[in-house]
């Protein structure tokens, strides 16, 4: 009887180790399947023209499906379009997120920062298609039109969050004696921050923005109603623009442009996910 | 520079955050007021009528309200199988090794993937897979959105869950074992009661994410405006309704889907501070 119970037990306990591995595996299963099909839908498309011409049009594309022939033109605008939007964003995401970051690493104990720490936490966990609706209130009502600025304006709301909770956690975690030493050096507060605790921070702040980056350059809602697309390869920041997740989405509503859509997402989904390896490994190994 | 100019520069870009997170309200409010004037507060949210014939608008919020609850609540059902083992694997069984390190980096790079593209998986791979199974007609609908909305957010409840069971301490383990528990009892009577409200938590920010999901929820969901009556049919979640009118909408039909807007920032809002409340309780007992 007391064989049985016991056998009965470590029979119980087999059976969790292998359902948690078995579940544990399949998890991965999707992951597989996503760049899988990515992978074998897209790679042929994926040619020199692809990345140097804009999207062609619907009409265009439609003779092309008929004559059986693969649709000319690529995604150079959305890749140009993203990459303007994307720098603005950063040019102002960074430097402001730094500073923030670092108010609320010196000043954790008051309650302003604890406030700010607060809304931090708010602003990041608001879905993104509520920060398109508030940069289309903001930026593209005042304009009269939808434009890249409008764009890197909703690309920056969501970078911010990113960023100054990785500085300030990155600032937190260093050794307080490298602050002292440096006061005891005779450096004043800010001397010591530029030149002391910055650089040490650097690598965990870098990584920060890296996966701020990554986290935004595949962004479709809040681009939806600021930049709205656009079909030519522009430069000018005041126009409506193109990016890369708009474009799958153009793609996957239009039943002419779908054959575009493997070749897009294939280049997207590769430079999110070499993004946010990059950035793994650079945490890493900053932290050994 | 000097310590005085210095602090100023730190607090003025402090600043920033209260500036946007309140112009976010105020803008939202405003812009919402008109729908809430013209239908009211309550029968905006409790009316199943959206109809943009001119001089009989009608816009109501209940039908994605409903949406957003059923997807968010079967996208948590769907996840909780997948992201507990993981979290299991990663933080007990396997702890520290290569294998769990290889695991997390494949969640890690799952929710790393944009949420347009896991709708184009959705939509050309597992849609036809519900049709085939004849589960629904169309093949998009809530339950396709869920299945789809569930892997995504597997990710975000197992690592941080994850981070909860690793935090048991082990005095308290080989306790357990040393009066003759298996694994599995040591699992079931010692982590999760000791974890236990640190891996609710994760499953209320898991709720956080889900619920303003748009782009998957949109290209799978089937977006019709009626209140979805079974798990198979089609509907909207107010994220979607949004990415599919904004772009057209003006006068009454804009401040609805704003109203809208602000009913879901208030509940993702809510919901995202009740999680990160349990959590800071949670790490300090």
């Amino acid at each position: 009887m007391a064989t049985l119970k016991i056998k009965n037990r470590l029979a119980k306990d087999k059976l969790m180790l292998w359902s948690v591995c078995i579940l544990a595996a399949l998890t991965a299963v999707p992951l597989l399947a996503i760049l899988g099909e990515v992978l074998l839908r897209g790679y042929d498309q994926l040619s020199w023209s692809f990345f140097t011409e804009p999207t062609p049009t619907a009409y265009k594309a439609m003779k092309a499906v008929e004559a059986s022939e693969p649709i000319p033109g690529g995604i150079a605008n959305g890749i140009i379009g993203t990459m303007i939007m994307l720098g603005m964003a950063v040019v102002v995401a960074v430097p402001v997120g730094i500073l923030c970051g670092a108010y609320l690493a010196e000043n954790s104990k008051k309650r302003f920062a604890q406030v700010v720490s607060y809304l931090t936490d708010l602003l990041q966990g608001t879905p993104s298609v509520i920060i398109g609706i508030i940069t289309y209130i903001w930026v593209v009502v005042p304009m009269k039109g939808y434009s890249a600025i409008a764009g890197s304006v909703a690309l920056c709301i969501m970078m911010l969050p990113l960023i100054i909770r990785s500085t300030e956690e990155t600032l937190k975690i260093l050794p307080a004696s490298l602050k002292e030493a440096g006061l005891a050096l005779g450096g004043n507060n800010a001397r010591v921050m530029l030149k002391v605790q910055l650089p040490a921070a650097f690598g965990g702040i870098f990584t920060g923005v890296l996966l701020a980056i990554s986290r935004v350059i595949g962004e479709t809602a809040p681009l939806m109603f600021t930049a709205l697309g656009c079909s030519l390869i522009r430069f000018s920041i005041d126009k409506p623009i193109s990016a890369v997740p708009l474009l799958i989405w153009e793609f996957f509503n239009d039943p002419n442009l779908q054959d575009l859509i493997w070749g897009a997402s294939l280049f997207l989904l590769l430079f999110v996910l070499t993004l946010n390896i990059t950035a793994k490994y650079l945490a890493k190994k900053w932290n050994q | 520079m000097n310590d005085k100019i210095y602090r100023i520069v730190l607090f003025i870009a402090a600043l920033i955050m209260p500036i946007v997170c309140g112009g976010v309200v105020y803008a939202l409010v405003t812009d919402a007021y008109d729908a809430f004037e013209h239908f009211g507060f309550f029968k905006f949210l409790t009316s199943s009528e959206w109809s943009y014939t001119e001089g009989t608008e009608q816009y109501g919020a209940l039908p994605f309200i409903t949406g957003t609850l059923m997807t968010t609540l079967l996208a948590l059902i769907f996840c909780i199988p997948f992201s507990l083992p993981v979290a299991l694997f990663v933080g007990e069984y396997f702890k520290g090794t290569k294998i769990a390190s290889v695991l997390s980096t494949v969640t890690d790079l799952l929710a790393g993937i944009p949420s347009i593209i896991y709708g184009l998986w959705g939509f050309y791979t597992l849609r036809p897979v519900i049709m085939a199974l004849d589960i629904s007609p169309q093949g998009s609908g809530i339950l396709t959105a869920s299945l789809v909305l569930a892997i995504m957010i597997v990710p975000y409840a197992a690592s941080l869950s994850a981070e909860f069971i690793k935090m048991v301490p082990n005095d308290l383990k080989e306790g357990a074992y040393s009066l003759g528990a298996t694994r599995a009892e040591v699992i079931r009577k010692v982590v999760f009661p000791v974890a236990g409200s640190g891996i609710f938590s994760s499953y209320v920010l898991a709720i956080g994410r889900a619920l303003g999901e748009t782009m998957t929820v949109t290209m799978l969901i089937g977006n019709t405006n009626n209140i979805p009556d079974s798990i198979t049919s089609t509907g909207n979640s107010m994220a979607s309704i949004i990415a599919n009118q904004f772009g057209e909408a003006d006068g009454l039909r804009l401040s609805s889907l704003i109203a809208i807007g602000l009913i879901l920032f208030l509940i993702t809002a809510l919901i995202n501070m009740v999680g990160k409340i349990m959590i800071k309780r949670a790490r300090i007992s």
